[in-house]
Parts: C-alpha cells; sequence; structure tokens
C-alpha cells in the first residue's frame, strides 16, 4: 500500500458541497500537482466534519490542522505554504468566538472537547466512497463477531443491556424492538431503515448516511441476523440526493466484498439490501406510512396496533430503526452493552446527536453523552447565543416539540427530565432563540409547516390543525380576541388525544409549550395588540418605536 | 477486488488497508519531520523527502508518520530531519542526501540505532 506523508481531507457534506468544496478540491489538486506533490499528499473527500457553518472545511493530516471558510484562491496557499513548507496559514485557522485566538487544530475545537463520537464516529474521518477505510477503522468487525460467535438471543440481549433507545424520536428500546420482531411468525421478515429525516433543522441522518453509509448497512445485517431476515430497505428521502448517492455505492461495495449478499463471510447467513427513494412527505416518517410508501401505495398512517413488527412490510414481520440508531449499532458489539450503558443516565444510555440551529455562535452537529445539561451543550459546545443576546428558550424537538425557557436551561438531555418539560428529545433538534423571537410568530410557523405536512387522512388533524393555525395567525395580526386561548387549549387537547398517527398527536405541542411558558407574551398580543419581541408587523405603530 | 469469504481473511485484510488512515490516527507513533523550508527545499529536501517516502514504501514500515515542518534556522546544514520515537529524545540529523536518508531509514527507524556521523544534536522529548 502506497505511503503519503499527508492526507487532506476535505469535507464533502451537503452543507460544505453547497457552500462550494468541490472547487476547493480541484484547486488543491491543481496546486499539488503544479508543485509536484502527487506522490506525497492524498486527497480524501469525506463525510460531514460537523461544522457546517463554517464551511468549505479542510482537514491536513497527520498534523490535524483545521482550515475553515476555504474558498478556492485559498487552496493555492493552502499547497505551498502548508503542504509544500509546513507553514500553517494562520488565516484561514478557525478563531475563537470570544478572543479572536486562532486554533489551528482540530482536536482541540472548543466544540469537540465535552463530545463522544459513536454514531458519528467515522463521519469526517473516513472516505465514505472507500470501503477499505471503513475497514481500516475496524468496520464490518462487529457484523463478523455477530456472525462467528454470537446466537441471535445473544445480539438481541447485548443491545437490550445496552439501553440503546430509538433515536428517531419515540425513544422505544431498540432491544426490545429485535426481541419482537425475532418472537414474531412469519417465513420472511424485513429490516428497515428509516432515512426519512423531515424535522426541519435536523441533519444528523443526512450527515451519517453521507459520511458513514457503511455503519448503516453493517447495522441492518446485524439486525437482519437477530431478528431472522435476509431482505432490507434503506428509505431515504428524494430531498437527500448526496446520501442516496454514497449509500448506493456503499451498498455496491459491500456486496463485492462480501459483506452483503450469498453466505457472507461463508458463515452461511444471507442478506440483501435495496434502497427505497421517498418523494419527502413529513408524515412517511412516521413508521406505518413509510412502509406503505415501500409498498408503493400514497404514504399515509394506519392505526396501531398492529405494530409493524408482528405485520409491516407487505405484511410480514418488520424492524424499523431510524440512521442514527443503527449506526450506533457496531460499536455497541465490538466494545460491549456496559460501555455503552456506562454512558448516560439511568433510563437515557448512551450518547445523543443535536443539531444546535438558530441564533447560536457555533452551530454544527454534536454528539454527547445523554444526560449532559442542556446549558453546557448551549454554552461550552455551542458558545453562547450569537451577538451575546439575551437567551430567551430552546426549541427541543422543532415542529412537533416545544421550549425549554432560559430558566430550565440546568436540564438534563435526557428523554425522561426533558418529557417533564412538556416537550421532547425527539431525533434531535436544538433551535436557540433569542429576545429578539417573537414565540406567537414561531409557533405559527410551525403550525404552517404541520398544516402542509398532515396527510389528510383523520379529520382532527387535517381540520384541526387548520383552526389553530387561523387563530395563530389572527392574534398574530392583532384580531386576537379573548376566547381564543380556551380555544387553542380545548383544541390541542382533542388533537392530543384523537389523531390517528404521532405527527397530528404532537403537532400541537409548541401551542400547548408557548401558553404554559409564554402565556404573557401571547396574552399581550390579544389585550394589548402589542408584540414585546417587535416582530409582528401588524402590532407595531411605527419602526422607530421598537427601535 | 476478491471477496471476504471468512472472518479470518477479513482480520488479515484489515491489516493491510490501515495503512490508508494510519496519518489521521493521533499518538504513539514514530514521527519523521523533514524541514522543508526555502533553505531545505533549495538544499534538496525534497528529494530526501521522497527517498523517505520510496523506501519506506519498499520496507512496508506501517506505523510511522511523516510530516514536515519550516526551516530549523540551521540552514547551513539542510536537509535536515528530525526521527521521534516515543520514549527516545529526538534526534536531529543534517547534511542529508537520498543514499543517508535511506540508511536513516534501516538502522534508526527499523532498528532503532541511531546513525551518530549524522547526528547534529539530541533533545529529550
Amino acid at each position: 500500500m502506497r505511503c503519503y506523508r499527508a492526507h487532506v481531507l476535505v469535507c464533502a457534506g451537503s452543507a460544505c458541497v453547497t457552500l462550494g468544496c468541490h472547487p476547493v478540491k480541484e484547486a488543491i489538486l491543481e496546486g499539488i500537482k503544479r508543485h509536484r506533490l502527487e506522490e506525497e499528499i492524498k486527497v480524501v473527500e469525506t463525510g460531514c466534519m460537523g461544522f457546517c457553518e463554517q464551511g468549505p472545511l479542510i482537514v491536513v493530516y497527520p498534523e490535524g490542522v483545521m482550515y475553515c471558510r476555504v474558498q478556492a484562491e485559498d487552496a493555492a496557499v493552502i499547497v505551498s505554504e502548508h503542504l509544500l513548507k509546513g507553514r500553517v496559514v494562520e488565516r484561514l485557522l478557525y478563531r475563537d468566538t470570544d478572543t479572536n485566538k486562532p486554533i489551528p487544530f482540530m482536536k482541540d475545537q472548543p466544540s469537540l472537547s465535552k463530545q463522544i463520537k459513536v454514531a458519528m464516529r467515522n463521519a469526517g474521518f473516513i472516505n465514505p466512497e472507500d470501503i477499505e477505510e471503513y475497514i481500516a477503522n475496524e468496520g464490518y468487525f462487529a457484523l463478523a463477531k455477530v456472525l462467528s460467535g454470537m446466537s441471535p438471543e445473544a445480539v438481541i440481549n447485548e443491545i437490550k443491556d445496552s439501553g440503546l433507545r430509538g433515536r428517531g424520536g419515540a425513544g422505544f428500546l431498540t432491544g426490545s424492538k429485535w426481541e419482537f420482531t425475532n418472537k414474531a411468525q412469519g417465513a420472511q421478515k424485513y429490516v428497515v431503515c428509516n432515512g426519512d429525516e423531515g424535522v426541519p433543522g435536523v441533519f444528523m441522518d443526512r450527515s451519517i448516511l453521507e459520511g458513514d453509509p457503511h455503519s448503516v448497512i453493517e447495522a441492518m445485517a446485524i439486525a437482519g441476523y437477530a431478528i431472522g431476515a435476509d431482505q432490507g430497505y434503506v428509505y431515504v428521502r428524494a430531498e437527500y440526493p448526496l446520501a442516496v448517492e454514497k449509500l448506493r455505492h456503499a451498498i455496491n461495495q459491500a456486496r463485492e466484498y462480501g459483506f452483503l449478499g450469498y453466505n457472507i463471510l461463508g458463515t452461511g447467513f444471507s442478506f440483501e439490501l435495496n434502497i427505497r427513494v421517498g418523494a419527502g412527505a413529513f408524515v412517511c416518517g412516521e413508521e406505518t406510512a413509510l412502509l406503505a410508501s415501500i409498498e408503493g401505495r400514497r404514504g399515509t398512517p394506519k392505526p396501531r396496533p398492529p405494530f409493524p413488527a408482528n405485520k409491516g412490510l407487505w405484511g410480514a414481520p418488520t424492524l424499523i430503526n431510524n440512521v442514527e440508531t443503527l449506526a450506533s449499532i457496531p460499536p455497541i458489539i465490538l466494545k460491549g452493552s456496559d460501555w455503552y450503558a456506562s454512558m448516560g443516565t439511568e433510563k437515557s444510555k448512551g450518547t445523543k446527536v443535536f443539531a444546535l440551529t438558530g441564533r447560536i455562535k457555533r452551530p454544527g452537529l454534536i454528539e454527547v453523552p445523554m444526560g449532559m445539561p442542556l446549558r453546557e451543550i448551549i454554552y461550552d459546545i455551542g458558545g453562547g447565543v450569537l451577538n451575546n443576546k439575551k437567551l430567551k428558550a430552546v426549541l427541543a424537538g422543532g415542529p412537533v416539540g416545544g421550549f425549554i425557557p432560559a430558566d430550565y436551561l440546568d436540564v438534563s438531555m435526557d428523554y425522561e427530565s426533558v418529557a417533564e418539560l412538556g416537550t421532547l428529545i425527539g431525533s434531535g433538534s436544538l433551535s436557540v432563540i433569542d429576545e429578539d423571537t417573537c414565540v406567537v410568530d414561531l409557533v405559527k410557523f410551525f403550525m404552517e409547516f404541520s398544516c402542509e405536512e398532515s396527510c389528510g387522512k383523520c379529520t382532527p388533524c387535517r381540520e384541526g390543525l387548520k383552526r389553530m393555525l387561523e387563530i395563530l395567525t389572527r392574534v398574530t395580526e392583532g384580531k386576537g380576541q379573548e376566547r381564543d386561548i380556551e380555544d387553542l387549549e380545548r383544541l390541542s387537547d382533542f388533537i392530543k388525544n384523537t389523531a390517528l398517527c404521532g405527527l397530528g398527536q404532537a403537532a400541537p405541542s409548541p401551542v400547548l409549550s408557548m401558553l404554559r411558558y409564554f402565556r404573557p407574551e401571547f396574552e399581550a398580543h390579544i389585550r394589548d395588540k402589542h408584540c414585546p419581541a417587535s416582530v409582528c408587523a401588524a402590532l407595531l405603530d411605527s419602526p422607530c418605536q421598537s427601535a | 477486488m476478491k471477496k471476504i469469504k471468512s472472518v479470518n481473511e477479513l482480520v488479515k485484510f484489515k491489516e493491510i488497508v490501515l495503512e490508508k488512515i494510519k496519518e489521521r490516527q493521533y499518538g504513539g507513533k514514530t514521527t519523521i519531520v523533514v524541514r522543508m523550508g526555502t533553505c531545505g527545499i533549495a538544499a534538496g529536501a525534497r528529494d530526501v523527502m521522497m527517498a523517505m517516502i520510496d523506501e519506506m514504501d519498499k520496507r512496508n514500515i506501517s506505523g510511522v508518520i511523516i510530516t514536515q515542518a519550516g526551516c530549523a534556522g540551521i540552514c547551513d546544514h539542510e536537509p535536515m530531519l528530525e526521527v521521534i520515537k516515543p520514549g527516545n529524545p529526538q534526534v536531529i540529523y543534517g547534511d542529508l542526501d537520498e543514499e543517508k536518508v535511506r540508511r536513516i531509514v534501516v538502522d534508526h527507524v527499523i532498528n532503532g540505532q541511531v546513525v551518530e556521523d549524522w547526528v547534529l544534536g539530541q533533545k529529550a522529548s
């Protein structure tokens, strides 16, 4: 194998591609050619490194120097200075948001200090299009371990003992799900990966599929062995073309190397995997709607039970796991359930990926042990609120979640503690809201989203959400009435209890959360026709009043 | 690429492909720093670097990182390089050429014998 003295890693996650990483990569290759360094330096495209706001990103190993916001014209300087002469290009380094000091090494990034990467262990570190780099980092060793010496029951127990819970939102114990599907009767069973990541602002599943597709493939094969399935489907939304492309390439490579197909590693176990591309409906992230979509029918939910574990895809027992959940499986098998369970809280084990967005200094994807106080996530990892504004709240769970107000910032980020505050960990969206954000306006925005994404099958969701949106719109236009609060509460309660699927049941959550924590602000809109955050334009007499 | 047909084959294959990412892993490895300032390059540091990589390749040495640094201020003795083995003093070699580098790889990097004749200095790591 050829020895290179340096590796230049170019982040090619969707965000960096949008920001123009490909011209940068071309420019670096050209510079390397000009200085005749082809024999010494290798350029590698990787998946998302998690610092999306700083893209296009480049990391030069072995030193591990990270360059931010690199443009094509900067590439020549990186080649002639760093790669040729070993001098770090200071002006392209990341600078600390408070002290403005350059931080040359990736490992010293302040946002990385409290992170533990499990599901995201390979993203941004290996070339997702090269299965050999995945193998070099212990890839497919978990599958080998499972196939060569563990019974399906032992695998299920390992996952159960780890305490891993579904990372897609519901937080159901993964091991129990595997056990149900294993025990279900059926000649044919299926493993399905839910890659229909639809909550606005979250992108960890995309990042994993783009940056480390083999970890999902390996986990699905392990799941297939555990439940007795020889066929799997990955359901990815059409809005993720890069993820689909990388996944397709990875599946072909896995087949070629013998990790998919007939008689894997000579153990007699066979497993096939296919991709289904969804047309991008939020409701298709709901498991019964997702299955309908794979079957080629319209993506609408069905009442449960029967659960997919008993009657899923084409009526056969089906295991559905989310991308992030699956990506955590191989390390659990290799390092053991004790290791995984040693992280997190009593009931919420392991690590969770969060997407930090909104008014925050260092937005991006982070992976932390569950139970970390929200304050540490926002201030130590995220660097605090943008422009040093006052934090108003953190919105957890996106349009189907709720607020965690600034007063509750010490909440432990685990499923139970967050649920007590009336919101949810969900798929891991954390949007920071500062004092300039009007919660009524924001909640109205989410209600628009839910109305648009409602599939229309059940009346409470189809009609109820529309009525709620009408009320919210009225309030932001200064036409609110005294009874609107009561009506919203009644409608929320009704929809929560009667909607058919999780989407409808959760859609009123932001409204309830707003009424719980920001009632005075809402009342001000109705009674005083005043928007305290100066956002709702109809309530402003003149711009200078809110200056 | 042929199919990997057994767990043993996978274990062996990993040892081979490990080379692909070793440059990106930190810690506990022998590091060779070639001085690549303008002075170094002018004196032939590029040839030294290439000979170093070539020799490593030929002898199939793994777990060694080759990197570079700027001028050390002793331009007179370029091309220079340093060999840093974990737990050992850092050895600085000077006035190198391709042949000398190849011997440093064999004697020092592989066998741990410092080639005293060309040592400019040593410093505790």
